[in-house]
């Protein structure tokens, strides 16, 4: 039996809330497609339903907090069939408590851990790889461009540290971002095209000082150097190419 | 910011980049005044160096002038090079402004000795209270300790960094006054013990003027300079040891001689020594993480590592007795000491046989060197059948199937 949801997070829980609520097994699970030609379109549609999503979270959570934080990692993996795996672990859990974090000799457990580490790792790196530009009236921006759709994972860890700077990180390929007003997040979706792209902003649009920091930062990094230890194979291993479209230090001049 | 503080920068941190500690992890601050900053939790590596090293910390001397001539050192002052020094002001708003861009982590500040020790020390602890204080700045801050600093100084600049480091550099006494004349082992060890019972002393304050408050809350490091001088790496590993048990040191770090200069008290190396730099890491790593004993990782009749092998794969070679190890029942500790077995997948072992038994296609599939543990473990159906290796044959073996791997990183999966 195909099962239908709108792609959201908690669309997707109201399917597991009906699916082992009624004892009914899944063969597959499937964003709706608006499109009347999809193949995804042909399935049983489970609408949101008040309530049953924060349900599933809640009695998932019970078991196990880092059981459910998982779950939510592989959910924005993007990864094709993770609405599968994630009820197949679910219903592993519920089965034995605590075995889908620990048995790893289970193929789906050990698929799971992979996942989560691939997404922590890509957090990290928009942690350490996101750069803000300071505009003329004190915003500052960070335009990224994340292999998974990180943006709800990575706004508490820039809140705590850049607590008195208003800023806006901007996920430029899926089009939406985070914007922090001094007192809370939010998403945001905006456009930039006035200025130039998010990337090259106009020299109007930044602040003053702001070119000659970013000067001052290539300079630092190109001193850091230490020729006689040059290991390219090394470096590319920890940055990537495709992370140095937004990194200064990596073009100089 | 204009073209003066540009070329100070060049300068400065070319000078800095010679030691090797850049890491920012290990400290509780937290933004707690709405400040600026958060220095809590793990480190960040905000880019990395064509060498594949880490850049977490603004890394810069406040001077490179300096009165001492430690031959090791591009700012002696017998060295022929542009001298340049900043103003307290600037490194505080170059620290800002990196950190507002999320560029580093905080500030790793040293200095060559200007005047005097404790002249130098106190400009040192004054950028660090006017980045805390003036500023809420929050993030990290490492400062070096100046050698011959007095301890007023040395406990005010605790009361503001993360973390403290004084440089032992060269491996031992005797050698160091050969090529540092005006330096002791006396003068780094003071402040290391003293700032050891400070550490202790604030961490266990639970009522008091000084409850909650944080001093080194990330402790203190090292540098140990590798192959300037003829030290073996035996006894390099038990001072190691030595230093995170008796100082309680959270790091020694360990920087391959690189030939700065001319200098006739000094070898004429046309490379620094990276491969045993790297090999030195996995044993250190092998003392804090996997249980081991620095006397364990060497031999005395052959008191240096061995380059072609990691010093896991050595230590089993040299006690073959000990293996076969049942990968069922050993205990997490024996596990651990199996070549080719990390951290990680000797947690997944553990936990998964709780649940049944392990077969060589799920070992296969959990991050181990299988093809380098398979000679020391059994219990399993894919289990060699001979098991009475020759080390002398094995070694050889191994070493030709080992793809040498450069560089700090192979660490972590050893
Ligand atoms: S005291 Fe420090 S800066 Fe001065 S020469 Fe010696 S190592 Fe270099």
């Amino acid at each position: 039996m195909t099962f239908l949801y709108n792609g959201s997070w908690e669309g997707l829980l109201c399917v597991y809330f009906q699916v082992f609520n009624e004892n009914q097994s899944p063969d597959a699970i499937h964003v709706k497609m608006s499109s009347s030609v999809s193949l995804f379109s042909i399935g049983e549609e489970v609408p949101l339903i008040d309530g049953h999503a924060e349900r599933v979270q809640q009695k998932l959570r019970k078991t196990s907090p880092r059981f459910l934080n998982r779950l939510f990692k592989i959910f924005l993996s993007e990864e094709a069939g993770r609405e599968m795996l994630i009820y197949r672990l679910i219903r592993l859990q519920l089965q034995d408590i605590n075995r889908a974090l620990a048995d790893f000799r289970n193929p789906d457990v050990r698929l799971s851990e992979r996942i989560e580490k691939k997404i922590n790792r890509e957090v990290h790196r928009m942690h350490a790889f996101v750069r803000f530009q300071r505009t003329a009236d004190d915003l500052w921006l960070a335009p990224i461009q994340p292999d998974f759709n990180v943006m709800p994972l990575i706004g508490r860890h820039f809140e705590k540290r850049y607590a008195d700077q208003k800023w806006v990180i901007y996920d430029i390929k899926r089009n939406y971002g985070l914007y922090y007003d001094l007192e809370r997040t939010e998403f945001v979706e905006m456009d930039f095209s006035m200025n130039g792209s998010l990337e090259k902003l106009s020299d109007e649009f930044l602040h003053a000082e702001e070119k000659g920091y970013q000067k001052l930062w290539q300079n630092y990094f190109e001193s850091t150097n230490i020729k006689a230890r040059k290991n390219p194979k090394l470096h590319l291993r920890h940055v990537p190419k495709r992370y140095w479209r937004f990194l200064y230090e990596k073009h100089p001049g | 910011m204009n073209a003066k503080t540009l070329e100070k920068l060049k300068i400065l941190a070319d000078a800095a980049k010679y030691d090797v500690s850049c890491s920012s992890s290990g400290s509780k601050r937290k933004n707690k005044n709405g400040g600026l900053g958060n220095a809590e939790g793990m480190g960040i590596c905000h880019s990395y160096t064509e060498d594949g090293r880490c850049v977490s910390l603004l890394k810069i001397l406040l001077t490179n002038f300096c009165i001492y001539d430690c031959a090791y050192c591009v700012s002696r002052s017998s060295n022929d090079v542009k001298r340049a020094a900043f103003t307290v002001q600037e490194v505080v708003e170059l620290s800002i402004n990196f950190y507002r861009r999320n560029y580093i982590e905080g500030l790793f500040l040293s200095s060559g000795i200007f005047k005097n020790a404790d002249y130098t020390m106190e400009r040192l602890v004054r950028i660090a209270r006017d980045l805390r204080t003036l500023h809420k700045f929050n993030g990290y801050i490492h400062l070096k300790t100046i050698p011959g600093a007095s301890d007023e100084l040395v406990h005010e600049a605790g009361l503001y960094a993360d973390r403290l480091s004084v440089n032992l550099e060269i491996p031992s006494e005797k050698n160091l006054k050969k090529i540092a004349p005006e330096k002791n082992y006396k003068e780094v060890y003071d402040p290391m013990n003293y700032l050891q019972e400070q550490i202790t002393g604030y961490q266990g304050e639970k009522k008091g003027k000084n409850k909650g408050r944080l001093f080194a809350p990330a402790g203190q490091s090292t540098q140990l300079v590798v192959g300037a001088t003829p030290e073996t790496d035996r006894h390099i590993l038990s001072l190691s040891e030595s230093l995170y048990q008796d100082q309680e040191l959270k790091r020694v770090y360990y920087s391959g001689y690189i030939p700065v200069s001319d200098d006739n008290r000094l070898p004429a190396l046309k490379s620094p020594p990276l491969l045993r730099e790297n090999r030195l890491y996995q044993a250190d790593w092998l003392m804090r993480f996997y249980g081991f004993q620095a006397e364990e990782l060497t031999d005395e009749s052959e008191p240096n590592l061995d380059l072609r092998l990691d010093p896991k794969v050595c230590w089993a070679l040299r006690n073959p007795w000990l293996f076969p190890v049942d990968i069922q029942k050993a205990p997490y500790e024996m596990i651990l000491r199996v070549p080719g077995i990390g951290v990680k997948s000797a947690r997944m072992i553990i936990t998964s046989r709780k649940f049944g038994k392990l077969r060589e296609e799920h070992l296969k599939k959990m991050g181990l060197a299988f093809n380098r543990a398979r000679y020391f473990i059994c219990g399993f159906n894919g289990s060699l059948k001979l098991h009475d290796w020759k080390p002398e044959v094995l070694k050889t073996h191994l070493i030709s199937s080992t793809h040498q791997n450069f560089g700090q990183t192979s660490l972590f999966n050893a």
